[in-house]
């Protein structure tokens, strides 16, 4: 197919009309990015008054700190807790919405709901529901005789963060799954019924495989959610805390800079942040292209 | 092997839409029906009813001497091939055609045994181990038809399935369809709103209109003596002319229309049964000039304008007559030839 070309009759036309992008990205990205990755490479005193160079000694020093290894390993339970618990949940009730005829866009409409909830306010919300002084939850668990505190216990600090961000990610994930499944022709699900399918099988046999350019697409998109967009949860829940139990990257960059004010490793610790995005990236754009024909 | 069997079959739809007001019908076993009526008649939802994909509002339906009113698609021991042909695309061929055999628990040998023997029969074996977007219309309507045949139903449903081929393909694809069912001898139910598929593939036809069925017969037989209007103008290309009986009676009609039955208004007269040469019968004849001429290769559809009348008619004759447009040609009608029926009623008369 032949595309038509544009042309413009002067010459500072077209440049003219891109530099808005290109300002933007200028200032708000590469900027930014820049000097992140100019300050990884120095050391600076807590009150800014002297830098000195040090190479890739805040790289090195990242790896050996114990602390940061710890930080890799919660981002890595946390962001594959809120990919499953949010997929998992999403999915199920996309295909329950996608079997009503009449209430289904009542019920689209009620579910995307969380998703304009601001991440710190659903970090409060759950945090609230698990209060352990207050909370409703900590209060039924008790009488089933488990003692529910995210102040000192890691393990139920870390199912907290995964429940609020898992939460307010449903919708999204509901809407793309809910899409995808209205987009599969109602025929095949016609045709495996005659088959002799269940609708469970038919569910694991026809729908499900058929989902998984969506699927895949979603688990890029949720492991990149949990790792970079959940700040203000953790920040409004448990602030990385019992013990860095839910220390993530992303909180501790915010945590060794500004509190800790050690800007060196701040920058190093998002230089590598900047890393893994792009690697994300790059999976994203390579496998995405892999669709399903019917 | 069965007959199926429906009995006053109705669907009605929320906010009282009644898509199929009433439906008796009988398949006898290894019999070919095609159901056959315009976009909205009913005889898809009638076909999904049957499948089971449609609930019965009213009426029972029966395969074989079960009633199947309340059972599962997967319980009426049917198959059905579907318009897009619906074949599974994250599945080979092979997949396509064991998945129905392995969720009843068939073994292994006896899925590979059954699949290949359809895949023989179809001409598919080449192409087992493909997925269907690797393969033509036609192959992929091979595909879902073997779907259909390695399951050994009682019965084949036929959702239109070769609207979807190209025009050469398609009339391909129908021979195929009827020699494989005058093989297997499997009943089946076809729904098409082609007439040409219809006469050609039905042993009878059913042909429905605004969800009741106006007429059931042999092709031959609804062709030769259709009961309605209805049937009339829908059986048969080019459509039946329909002209008024005080009409022809102005025109001159030797007194050949004073013994029409009772109530009959309007004749139908078929395009091929208007001659150009009078005949050796008695007949009547019509003055007319010559609209448009389109010319068909064997055959010459001449489009003509009635004198003294603004009913569009068309006449079929074989060959090219020496004929130009703006010309005035004199037809001729024989007695036989007239269908006689009632415009208020829409039937024919003298049944």
């Amino acid at each position: 197919m032949q595309t038509k070309r544009m042309t413009f009759p002067g010459r500072w036309l077209p440049f003219a009309l891109l530099a808005p992008q290109v300002i933007i990205t200028l200032i708000f990205f590469i900027w930014p990015a820049g000097q992140a990755l100019y300050q990884s490479l120095l050391r600076e005193d807590a009150f800014g008054l002297k830098t000195t160079f040090v190479g890739l000694e805040n790289f090195a020093r990242l790896f050996r700190d114990g602390s940061y290894v710890n930080s890799l390993s919660v981002t890595v339970v946390f962001a594959v807790g809120t990919t499953l618990v949010s997929m998992s949940v999403a999915l199920l009730l996309a295909s329950t919405v996608n079997r009503m005829i009449r209430s289904r866009s009542a019920y689209t409409t009620l579910l995307v709901w969380p998703y304009a909830v601001a991440p710190a306010l659903a970090g409060v919300l759950w945090w609230f529901i698990f209060n352990p002084s207050i909370g409703i939850v900590p209060y039924m668990l008790e009488m089933v005789g488990y003692s529910w505190n995210h102040r000192n216990s890691g393990s139920d600090a870390m199912l907290l963060v995964i429940l609020a961000a898992a939460w307010k990610q449903v919708s999204y994930n509901f809407l793309f799954f809910l899409a995808g499944m209205q987009s599969i022709p109602q025929s095949l699900i016609e045709a495996a019924s005659i088959d002799g399918a269940s609708p469970i099988k038919r569910f694991w046999t026809i729908i499900f495989p058929l989902l998984t350019p969506t699927t895949f697409f979603l688990m890029v998109v949720n492991v990149v959610y949990a790792m970079f967009d959940t700040f203000g949860i953790i920040h409004a829940t448990t602030a990385g805390g019992p013990a860095q139990a839910t220390n993530i990257l992303v909180y501790k960059v915010y945590a060794d800079g500004f509190i800790g004010l050690n800007l060196g490793s701040s920058a190093a610790q998002s230089v590598i942040l900047m890393v893994i995005v792009v690697a994300l990236t790059v999976i994203q754009f390579r496998f995405i292209e892999r669709r399903v024909n019917y | 092997m069965a007959s199926i069997t429906l009995e006053g079959l109705k669907k009605t739809y929320t906010g009282d839409v009644q898509a199929v007001k009433g439906v008796d019908l009988e398949v006898r076993d290894g019999e070919f029906v095609v159901l056959v009526g315009p976009s909205g008649c009913g005889k898809s939802t009638l076909l999904r009813m049957v499948a089971g994909l449609e609930t019965i509002t009213e009426g029972t339906l029966k395969i074989g001497d079960r009633v199947v009113n309340k059972l599962e698609p997967a319980e009426r021991d049917i198959a059905m091939v579907f318009q897009n042909y619906a074949l599974y695309p994250h599945m080979t061929v092979y997949n396509n055609l064991a998945y129905g055999l392995k969720n009843r628990g068939f073994n292994k040998d006896e899925i590979e045994k059954r699949v290949q023997v359809a895949a023989k029969m179809l001409e598919i074996e080449e192409f087992l181990e493909r997925k269907p977007r690797k393969l033509s219309g036609g192959q992929r309507q091979r595909v879902a038809m073997g779907r259909a045949l390695v399951r050994e139903p009682a019965a084949f449903l036929f959702d239109e399935p070769l609207s979807n081929l190209d025009a050469k393909l398609r009339v391909q694809m129908r021979v195929e369809i009827k020699q494989l069912q005058r093989r297997l001898k499997t009943t089946s139910l076809y729904v098409t709103h082609d007439q040409l598929e219809a006469m050609t593939l039905g042993d009878r036809l059913v042909v429905l209109n605004a969800g009741q069925i106006e007429q059931v017969g042999t092709p031959m037989e609804i062709y030769a003596r259709p009961a309605s209007m209805f049937v009339a103008g829908f059986i048969g290309s080019p459509a039946m002319n329909m002209l008024p009986v005080d009409y022809l009676n102005e025109q001159g009609a030797n007194g050949l229309l004073d013994n029409l039955p009772d109530g009959t208004d309007i004749v139908g007269i078929r395009p091929d049964d208007m001659h150009l040469a009078p005949p050796s019968a008695p007949h009547l004849t019509v003055d007319s000039t010559l609209a448009l001429f389109e010319a068909a290769g064997a055959e010459s559809h001449l489009y003509v304008t009635l004198a003294h009348s603004d009913q569009p008619t068309v006449i079929r004759v074989s060959g090219q007559p020496p004929v130009a447009e703006g010309e005035t040609l004199r037809f001729y009608v024989t007695r036989d030839a007239l269908h006689p029926f009632n415009s208020t009623t829409g039937k024919r008369t003298g049944d």
